[in-house]
């Protein structure tokens, strides 16, 4: 290890000389973030004993020519709040060194990849979220022919980030991925209509097995292939991959295979668009670590299949985190826009928007099986094979109306059912159904400033004395009841802009809950530079990117943020 | 401790030699060049970020389909993009960062709207990375040569006429 630091040393001071004769690259980013937070017993806001939290992260990256090398430094003194306990101290992250050419492309330290559509390997980190799964070890791409990249990798995941040192998984991982376009490699193909993609892709895990128990596969592994057919305007790919045995904590240590599959069918042309996707999920959380949960060492990548919503009340009360263990989800998402000078498109044209989407258990049959028989199969599965057990539901449309040259308008609705039992996202039993109700405006003013307001507001069902649920206002909201937001944003140049956000609890259940949670942000920009203070109260709330959540507690204090990039 | 500081010193050391090189070479600070990431496009062709083959100059604009600000920019932009072309040869190259999640909307999204713009499939986010992007929107102007020549990490309401300003200061269309 330390040998190879040293080198990597060398090599970058040498490259210094080397930069003198021809012009190499640096590009970078650093993102800092402060927070000081008060204790607030109303909304559940505690304050942490040191007080202030501070998260920084500077990332350096170098080309010259064919060669190029990147680290990061991370900083976590002590983390933000709601930030994995797995981020801890300062140190060095992520760094690699690689060389690149048409033919050939070699990474050696961390990798980031993602294997077709991620149902296999996916190497990720978001650092928002919390969450990085790279890859330390090498990786080789090919590209032996036109239309043709072959892919190789090995190395120990990122667990963790300990006294400022990368902690790894226990397990290795390795994998190879091959795809090609069809009709770059063979000419007769070029000019078809047809345009076809294939690939495939294995993954193997290896760990040893220490439980005294039981008698552990120590190599898992997880294969497949997939297809991307376009036909003009038409679109179809789909991705299928099947596990091997692979007991862990997740499945409660069976020995069942899992699948994954996602198949999307898409039509666009200049004002339309449609989407129809279908996800069978089961059995499929694969990890580097058999005793890992949560967000850790996760191998591949299972989204959710639903859209990601940006206002608040959406976002981040009731959203759906994708099932490892199983799921079949659908989604439809349609976007047309009425063409500039028809009647419904007015002067500026007219966008509307509908996107359904829905995710159940899929279905588990357990007779003729002897869960404790030495098969250690628990039940059987079949691609696509749905129960009545409802996980999620979203049905949400959106219009968007420019009324004039300075002021626009996007309406919105949303119906969620969410199942909490299953995608808990809060102490309540039983499902969650939420309509919300979102109307923004903006205005732009003479001066180039501008003003954007956004009125939110979510009510959620009720249940009677007898817990059943009622139509009837007069029940009893379940959870925190029903929520009000106002948000307006002041921009006062393109440099310098003033927020307030107010979120109004005005439908708790609990009188004395009803709490008030004022926001107030102020952010300069001056280029690639950004500076946001805020300060506030933000409630508990649950923060998501591509399906993966992470819980934020309720919070009063200052946070002061800092993004530059170079 | 002491393996961190010998790596970091190589850095810092690149770092000063590197900026000397580029004040001596342009005269003007901070102008890099576009990394070099291959990229597919919406019909999943590979396109390399350092070869987009545009001849006037280029916005780069990281947007994601769940990213409010970013879609106003963008559609924005839209609006004025034929007067933009013809007055001053520019193009505009989307890049999503929409993961595997959301990436299938990226072209029910960008067609819906009728864009005309070059979108770029960033799923892993390595382009994003290579550019030091920390957050969406981020806009970057390229002028003919491929130097990054201005960049603006916001969107508010206005700030593409600041964009156009910046346009116009390195067109050589007249």
């Amino acid at each position: 290890m330390k040998k190879l630091l040293i080198s990597t040393a060398i090599l970058t001071g040498s490259l210094a000389a080397f930069g003198q004769v021809s012009t190499g690259n640096f590009t970078g980013n650093i993102e800092s973030t402060f927070q000081y937070l008060n204790e607030d017993s109303i909304i559940g806001a505690t304050q942490p004993a040191q007080k202030g939290l501070l998260n920084s992260y500077m990332n350096v990256f170098y080309t010259q020519g064919n060669f190029r090398a990147g680290m990061r430094f991370e900083s976590y003194l002590p983390r933000i709040q709601g930030y994995p306990s797995t981020f801890d101290g300062t140190g060095l992250g992520m760094r690699y060194v690689g060389y690149a050419n048409d033919f050939v492309d070699v990474t050696v330290g961390s990798i980031y990849e993602q294997f077709g559509s991620g149902l296999a390997l996916r190497a990720y980190e978001d650092r928002a979220l919390g969450y990085d799964n790279m890859l330390d070890g090498m990786r080789l791409i090919l590209r032996p022919y036109k239309g043709i990249t072959i892919k190789g990798v090995y190395g120990y995941q990122r667990y963790a980030f300990l006294e400022g040192r990368i902690v790894h998984s226990d397990g290795i991982v390795r994998g190879f991925d091959g795809e090609m376009h069809l009709n770059e490699t063979f000419k007769k193909l070029t000019d078809k209509k047809l345009d076809i993609t294939l690939g495939g892709s294995f993954v193997s895990k290896y760990q040893q097995d220490d439980n005294e128990d039981l008698i552990l596969p120590e190599n898992v592994g997880t294969y497949g292939g997939r297809a991307k057919l376009r036909y003009g305007k038409f679109t179809l790919d789909g991705e299928y991959m099947y596990k091997g045995q692979d007991p862990s904590q997740d499945n409660g240590y069976n020995y069942n295979p899992g699948h994954a599959a996602v198949f999307n069918f898409g039509y666009t042309q200049k004002g339309l668009g449609i989407l129809l996707s279908a996800k069978s999920v089961d059995n499929m959380s694969y990890r580097s670590d058999r005793t890992k949960q949560l967000q850790n060492v996760l191998i591949n990548y299972l989204p959710s299949l639903n859209k990601t919503h940006t206002y608040n009340l959406v976002a981040s009360l009731y959203p759906y985190a994708t099932q490892p263990v199983g799921e079949i989800a659908y989604q439809a998402e349609v976007l047309y826009t009425f063409k500039k000078g028809s009647k419904i498109g007015g002067k500026y044209g007219t966008s509307i928007n509908a996107n359904f989407s829905t995710a159940y258990r899929p279905m588990r049959h357990t007779a003729g099986i002897d869960p404790l028989d030495s098969t250690g199969v628990t039940y059987t599965s079949g691609l696509f094979d749905m129960s009545d057990s409802l996980y999620w539901r979203d049905i949400n449309f959106n219009i968007t109306k420019k009324f004039s040259r300075n002021f626009n308008m996007i309406l919105s609705y949303y119906n969620i059912t969410l199942n909490n039992d299953v995608a808990t996202v809060t102490k309540e039993k039983g499902f969650i159904k939420s309509n919300i109700v979102v109307v923004e405006l903006g205005y732009k003013f003479k001066n180039h400033q501008s003003i954007r307001a956004e009125f939110q507001t979510l009510f959620v069902n009720r249940r009677d004395s007898l817990g059943n649920e009622t139509h009837s206002f007069k029940g009893t909201p379940v959870d925190k009841g029903d929520w009000a937001t106002v948000v307006l944003e002041y921009t006062i140049s393109s440099n310098l802009f003033v927020s307030v956000m107010d979120q109004y609890n005005f439908g708790n259940p609990h009188v004395d809950h009803r709490a008030h949670h004022p926001y107030l942000s102020v952010g300069y920009i001056h280029d690639a530079t950004r500076l946001t203070v805020s300060y506030g109260r933000q409630r508990a709330g649950l923060f998501c990117v591509g399906g993966v959540c992470r819980p934020v507690p309720a919070s009063n204090g200052l946070t002061i943020s800092f993004t530059q990039s170079f | 401790m002491k393996k961190v500081i010998l790596l970091f010193l190589g850095f810092t050391f690149a770092l000063s030699s590197m900026a000397q090189e580029t004040t001596t070479e342009t005269h003007s600070e901070g102008v890099k060049q576009l990394p070099s990431v291959k990229l597919k496009d919406m019909e999943g062709n590979d396109v390399n970020t350092a070869e987009l083959g545009f001849e006037g100059p280029v916005v780069i604009s990281f947007w994601a389909t769940w990213c409010a600000p970013c879609k106003r920019e963008l559609n924005a932009i839209h609006e004025l993009y034929p007067d933009w072309q013809e007055e001053t040869g520019v193009n505009l190259v989307a890049v999503s960062i929409d993961d595997q999640k959301t990436m299938n909307s990226v072209a029910v999204y960008a067609n819906g709207k009728a864009w005309e713009y070059l979108v770029l499939m960033d799923t892993n986010g390595d382009f994003k990375r290579a550019m030091g992007v920390n957050n969406v929107p981020h806009t970057f102007l390229i002028d003919k040569d491929g130097n990054i020549v201005y960049s603006h990490n916001n969107y508010a309401a206005g700030d593409e006429e600041k964009l156009y300003e910046e346009i116009l200061k390195i067109s050589t269309k007249k």
